[in-house]
């Protein structure tokens, strides 16, 4: 296995010497957050914390936690802590579910930012001599700039497709010979559909690696996407709140994602109780950005589950690796009594030779909890009579009904009929929500 | 032999058979007979066509479902018994009929019958073998 590194020095620093960085860089970060943002010393205030008391990163627990709704409470300068002319950028979450998040970012910290990208983009053997092809968005939405930053640092031709035109994506990625491909793994199956549809085979391309990231995907779609595109598919991880895509990512090992720890402090915590939990255990990932300038978090709860692991990796680097999020904790839904991941379901399709073209749709009739999922069928699966298409949507329901515990309702739709998505996926239509029920 | 049956996926939305008759009727294309087989969320439009593929085709383009199904087919005689005829000598072979549907030929004095069985081989074979006449894809064109 090739060990490709942008920054040897620290994605292989031994982990004593890690947490001696952590540590200084902790100190600093509180005092500077302290000293400038009063959200944070009124929160630093209100437990009882004065930036001497922390020391190292033994003293991390002590800090308060930050929430998205403290962010979203912050809109839009609340939580800057540098002056406005020494920013640079900004970028901005979708705001789907309420209030936008509005990050700021000095130069220092899109040098950061792209460090970490460019650090994903080698790690999956990228170098100079490749052609990056990155249809995440561009804009407020950190997928585009951020892996556009990175393949820049790397020194890979760019291509700068952002989101969206299928059409002319294929068309470049053929004509110009893509060999990294960066985007959502909805997109890249979609892409993967319409190259077959195209009449091109998985080998008529040059794409070697793809970095996919920006919403739940399962394993099961992993290797759909390396058989559909002939690639080898990683992982990669990030939130605007702490930068973006490179908070982690995944090397050639494929099994969990290495955070940038000299630039980002992680712990896994209880959600309910906010108990730090020990390594490898399951729980709610919280992150405290140890370099950012503009806007520094301090334990800002993700709200995704995931496990750590400090195992050692074969491919050299001793930065902790977080396992794909089982989901995050706001994608849970809550079904008759029973948690319920969207990523349960995809697993259970994908297991049964369905392609991950589904939406999930959650009610309430005479007060119980109804959950029907729309798959689309699989054009082999079509004949003429409804009895061959029933007997394959009860078959699935049972599937699914082993893996969660309840009983979906199955319906198998035309192909395509099941609007594509070119930026994040809508998975899930929780109707309950429109009823006023708190979900 | 076959007959070749055209299958279309039709979910039960507003509009969805008018895609189907206006592509058909755009691509110049004759329906000979149809049948519909439906559930409460969606039916199964089943066509014979003077021409199959490019009416698979035309309705590919238009965004529809479609799969093509092999049947067998049969002349009767336009009179009592013709049909009862058919039925029981499958009855008798014990090949189980999972649906049929039959149209008029004005010209000739004939009635269609098309067949749905689970082997139709051996269901041409059985029903050549008893005196029954099969129709092929060119009886379909020139009616």
């Amino acid at each position: 296995m090739q060990n490709n590194y942008y920054q040897p020095y620290y994605e292989t620093m031994p982990y004593e010497e890690i947490k001696k960085l952590q540590s200084e860089k902790l100190v600093k970060q509180v005092k500077h957050v302290y000293d400038n943002v009063k959200y944070y010393r009124d929160l630093m205030d209100e437990k009882g914390v004065k930036p001497e008391d922390i020391k190292g990163i033994e003293d991390l627990h002590k800090l308060p936690f930050l929430k998205k709704d403290d962010l979203r409470e912050a809109y839009p300068y609340g939580m800057l802590a540098t002056d406005l002319k020494d920013c640079v950028r900004i970028q901005s979450t979708s705001g789907t579910t309420g209030k936008r998040v509005v990050a700021f970012y000095t130069q220092n910290d899109v040098d950061m930012w792209e460090e970490c990208c460019a650090r994903a983009i080698t790690a999956v053997g990228g170098t100079n001599e490749d052609v990056c092809q990155v249809c995440y968005g561009y804009g407020l939405f950190t997928g585009g700039p951020g892996l556009n930053g990175g393949s820049h640092k790397v020194g890979c031709l760019t291509l700068p497709m952002s989101s969206g035109n299928t059409e002319r994506q294929i068309q470049f990625m053929m004509d110009l010979n893509a060999t990294i491909l960066c985007c959502t793994p909805s997109y890249a199956a979609y892409i993967g559909e319409s190259l077959k549809e195209r009449g091109y085979k998985p080998e008529d391309n040059k794409l070697k690696a793809g970095i996919f990231g920006a919403e739940p995907w399962t394993e099961e779609m992993r290797r759909d996407i390396e058989k559909s595109l002939g690639i080898k598919a990683y992982d990669i991880y990030g939130l605007t709140e702490t930068s973006g895509p490179g908070v982690a990512f995944e090397c050639q090992e494929q099994t969990g994602m290495h955070i940038n720890e000299d630039h980002f402090l992680a712990e896994i915590i209880d959600p309910e109780t906010g108990e730090v939990l020990p390594i490898g255990s399951k729980g709610e990932l919280v992150f405290t950005s140890l370099d950012k300038e503009a806007f520094p978090l301090i334990r800002y709860r993700t709200r995704d589950i995931c496990v750590l692991s400090r195992e050692k990796c074969s491919c050299g680097r001793t930065f902790v690796k977080m396992t794909k999020p089982m989901g995050r904790s706001d994608d849970m839904m809550i079904i008759r009594g029973v948690n319920v991941f969207p990523s349960q379901i995809e697993a259970v399709l994908l297991n049964s030779g369905y392609a991950p073209n589904y939406q999930i749709v959650v009610d309430r009739v005479n007060n119980t909890d109804t959950l029907d999922i729309n798959v689309e069928m699989m054009p082999e699966d079509f004949s003429d009579t409804p009895k061959d298409i029933m007997n394959k949507e009860k078959s699935l329901a049972g599937s699914i009904k082993t893996m969660l515990g309840i009983s979906p309702k199955v319906h198998l739709v035309a192909p395509k009929s099941i609007t594509r998505s070119e930026g994040k996926a809508v998975r899930v239509i929780d109707n309950r929500k429109r009823l006023g029920i708190n979900v | 032999m076959a007959i070749k049956q055209l299958s279309i996926f039709v979910e039960n939305k507003e509009g969805k058979l008018v895609t189907i008759t206006d592509t058909i009727a755009k691509a110049n294309i004759d329906i000979r007979a149809l049948s519909v087989a439906d559930t409460q969320e969606f039916g199964i439009f089943r066509l014979i066509v003077t021409d199959p593929e490019k009416a698979k085709a035309a309705l590919e383009s238009s965004g529809c479902f479609v799969s093509i199904t092999n049947i067998v087919g049969v002349a009767i005689a336009d009179e009592p018994g013709s049909l009862s005829k058919v039925v029981n000598i499958l009855a008798r072979h014990n090949i189980n009929i999972e649906y049929m549907y039959a149209f008029i030929t004005v010209s000739k004095k004939f009635a269609y019958v098309v067949l749905r069985v689970a082997d139709n081989a051996a269901a041409e074979k059985i029903l050549t073998e008893n005196g029954i006449k099969l129709i092929e894809e060119k009886d379909i064109t020139s009616i």
